[in-house]
């Protein structure tokens, strides 16, 4: 509590916030507060008449725009965005999860809200978590399940069951150092392939990343979306620091997130299990309870038109292109990218997932000296927004900084392929600092 | 629409499906599958309210023969997507279509944990000691020395007693059938639908190309009066050709009787309690094997307990009363907040 005085004498803090804090810990241990505020100030008081240091800081106010604030951090942000969701559709919210670092505390945030009919499962596995959820999907919930990367490699199968019976399943992944055990508490963004490829035969799913803390809210309820209007699983990747990490967040209203339609369907007439909506390639949802529209699902390839088990050759390979070409048609259905600086130039800087904070504060330091630089951050990974290659087209040079070995890299690689990229990578378990950044947009620049 | 007055009555026909079935000529999974398609219409639920999931497996192909809601999983995995399912619509009627490997091998973890949570799903294991889709290879509940194309020169292993894993797991209802007797395969089904939490009925189940009369030392007619001890909650422990034979029990361990040697008579007769809470008796039954004992059949154990999914629901619409927030907003502007 001394040492606390004296930071707030330093930053020219008020002490009402942590006195309030004590106050109200210690409400029924009066004596406890009165001690604890006393050496609170007893530091603070300290440092001012002693003149401790030299000087002491103003930090001034943020410009933020106007309206009402909380702290938030990315896991509470997570289960909050989902519960939107769930409010939004008035679908019950179901989590089948598993405890593992640093994916824990979306589990508890919602296990504290079943009032909202939120069913919070703790299953006795990773698998029977995914599978808990599919269960939930098939009968009719908003179905979710959360994990880190050694989950993800567990949850293989069971995604690509859900994503060969076309159901809404979303797949929260926060990433954490790897491989294997690899560093629980570090962040890393390494599940990347894992997300995109990581299962067997030809199995797409939607790949979306947040990138702040506060965003992990827009991009659960985007997850939420995707998988419910377009049948299919999706992957949210965090990771460890935007999931811990905190930050003020401007209180969204949840009735002016957009609107969410699941694909129910109640009606027979002229339906079949794998019917496509013309546009979207999805099919409809229809639960058990529904009248007369009786039908079975399952993992083994089916026929294009009635559902049935088929082995038919080229309906096989008819039900691979469809699926894969109803993933590709997200990219209809999600928002460009933004390019912040220069429209066009000597680099372009990009990044992805929860690396922005990092990536935007050496950035804007580097516009002050150049304004030929751009920078771009991709929130959705899978498929990738339809403005991606004109975007790129106007660098010289394009530089991907990645906490990894190079793997969003080589998804633009794959599917922006008339590029050449340059990458900066880091696997310390740290996030970029601004100096490592600065001089790896430097070496490009003046190369 | 009009709402039909009288309630239209089912039969096993609303049941079947139009896909045609592709099990081998012979196979056991024929008998069973119009054994349930003839116990549906009994149990009281609407056509739609019944979902059939499985894993993998000859036995996992069933829910595409049946005319209901369906879902054909993965291997193992099928009791956590049931789970899932009850939580999601407590309403429905969830069977779960297994098999020795299926529940016992690779799905063993979710096996324990379904019955430990006591969900309310009738879980049919179709029990044949053999992996039969993939062609031949030994299971869990394979008898030692068995020679499968995976042990040439005879397994090693122990094998598992599923009643005895269950019973180990705190099955509140366990069954046991066999595929051939259809009668009182319909009457144990009626019996687990109707038992609250998770009931598991062991099918003992033919596969006639990869391990043909397995049971035959239980369910030939020579042996079948003799070897077969069917239970009845309330009736003695009798069996035999001529009726004769008995258990008692014998200081700690069950021993065969014939009434009328030795002094024994009916009285002297154990009679099955299936709704005992301890289980010690329930897995001497389960536990027995030819051809020193008859085998268990019937409804072995069946007590009631509050099933999981109630739990859990009652759980969510108390707090209900307790809500601090009534809405997301409400939640999100909690807390410390500030205004710029």
């Amino acid at each position: 509590m001394f040492a606390l005085g004296i930071v707030y004498w330093l930053f020219n803090r008020p002490l009402d916030i942590t006195e309030d804090f004590l106050d109200a810990k210690f409400k029924k241990l009066p004596e406890i507060a009165k001690s604890n505020k006393a050496a609170l100030k007893a530091g603070y008081n300290y440092a001012l008449t002693v003149e401790l240091l030299p000087s002491s800081y103003q930090v001034k106010a943020a410009e933020l725009p106007k309206g009402k604030y909380r702290s938030i951090s990315g896991n509470v942000a997570t289960a909050w965005g989902l519960m939107a969701a769930s409010e939004n559709t008035e679908l019950e919210l179901f989590l089948g999860s598993y405890p593992i670092t640093p994916a824990t505390d979306i589990l508890h945030e919602l296990s504290k809200h079943k009032n909202f009919n939120v069913v919070a499962f703790q299953a006795e596995d990773e698998i029977a978590g995914i599978c808990s959820a599919i269960g939930a999907s098939f009968a009719g919930s908003l179905a979710v399940t959360t994990t880190s990367g050694p989950g993800l490699a567990l949850k293989g199968e069971a995604i690509g069951l859900a994503m060969m019976t076309e159901l809404p399943l979303v797949i929260v992944n926060v990433q954490r150092g790897g491989p294997s055990t690899g560093l629980p508490t570090k962040t890393e963004q390494s599940d990347l392939l894992q997300a995109v490829y990581g299962r067997n035969g030809e199995s797409p799913v939607i790949v979306i990343a947040a990138s702040t803390p506060s965003n992990c809210f827009d991009y659960a309820y985007m997850a939420a979306k995707l998988a419910l209007e377009h049948m299919t699983p999706v992957i949210l990747l965090t990771d460890g620091f935007i999931a811990n990490g905190a930050e003020p967040w401007r209180i969204k209203n949840v009735e002016d997130m957009p609107a969410i339609a699941p694909q129910k369907a109640t009606e027979k007439e002229d339906w079949q299990p794998y019917k496509r909506d013309l546009e979207k390639l999805s099919r409809s949802w229809v639960v058990p309870g529904t009248k007369n529209m009786e039908h079975r699902i399952g993992g083994l390839e089916k026929d294009f038109d009635s559902g049935n088990v088929s082995y038919v050759p080229s309906n096989h390979e008819e039900m691979v292109k469809v699926r894969a070409e109803k993933v590709k048609r997200v990219a209809n259905f999600i928002p460009d990218i933004e390019v912040k600086g220069a429209e066009e130039g000597d680099l372009l800087i990009i990044g992805w997932g929860g690396t922005n904070g990092s990536l935007l504060t050496a950035f804007n330091e580097l516009k002050q000296t150049n304004n030929k630089v751009g920078y771009v951050h991709f929130n959705y990974i899978n498929p990738l927004p339809k403005n991606t290659a004109s975007v790129l087209s106007n660098y010289k040079n394009i530089l991907v900084c990645e906490l990894n070995s190079g793997q969003f890299i080589k998804i633009l690689q794959t599917e922006v392929p008339q590029f050449n990229y340059t990458q900066y990578n880091k696997v310390q378990g740290l996030p970029f600092n601004k100096t490592e950044l600065l001089n790896a947009f430097n070496n490009i620049l003046e190369a | 629409m009009m709402e039909n007055l009288v309630e239209e009555k089912l039969t096993h026909k609303d049941f079947v499906s139009d896909q045609d079935i592709k099990w081998c000529p012979g196979c056991g999974d024929y008998a069973i599958l119009k054994a349930v398609q003839k116990a549906l219409p009994q149990i009281g639920k609407k056509k739609e309210d019944i979902v059939f999931v499985s894993g993998i497996g000859c036995s996992s192909r069933f829910p595409y023969y049946v005319e209901s809601y369906g879902f054909h999983t993965i291997h193992g995995r099928a009791p956590a997507i049931a789970t899932g399912v009850k939580l999601s619509n407590p309403n429905l009627s969830v069977w779960q279509i297994t098999g020795d490997g299926d529940a016992l091998a690779i799905g063993g973890n979710h096996f324990i944990h379904a019955l430990r949570r006591n969900v309310d799903i009738n879980v049919l294991l179709f029990n044949n000691e053999i992996y039969g889709l993939t062609k031949g290879q030994f299971s869990p509940t394979s008898k030692t020395g068995i020679k499968t194309k995976s042990s040439p020169q005879g397994t090693v292993d122990r094998s598992f007693n599923p009643g005895k894993l269950a019973l180990g797991a705190g099955a509140n209802f366990f069954a046991r059938v066999i595929d051939i007797d259809p009668k009182r395969m319909i009457e144990v089904l009626l019996a687990a639908e109707e038992h609250q939490g998770t009931s598991l009925v062991e099918i003992l189940q033919n596969c006639v190309i990869f391990n043909d009369k397995v049971f035959a030392n239980v369910t030939d007619k020579a042996v079948k009066l003799d070897m077969q001890l069917w239970l009845g909650h309330g009736k003695p422990m009798i069996f035999g050709k001529e009726n004769n034979k008995g258990l008692i029990l014998n200081e700690f361990e069950l021993e065969v009787v014939t009434i009328g040697e030795n002094g024994i008579t009916e009285d002297d007769i154990l009679v099955h309690d299936a709704h005992c809470q301890n289980d010690i008796l329930h897995n001497m039954l389960v536990n027995m094997s030819a051809p020193e004992f008859p085998v268990a059949f019937g409804v072995i154990r069946s007590i009631e307990a509050k099933p999981f999914e109630q739990n859990v629901w009652e759980q969510i619409e108390d707090s209900k009363n307790s809500a601090k927030f009534n809405s997301v907003n409400e939640l999100l502007n909690s807390g410390v907040t500030w205004e710029i």
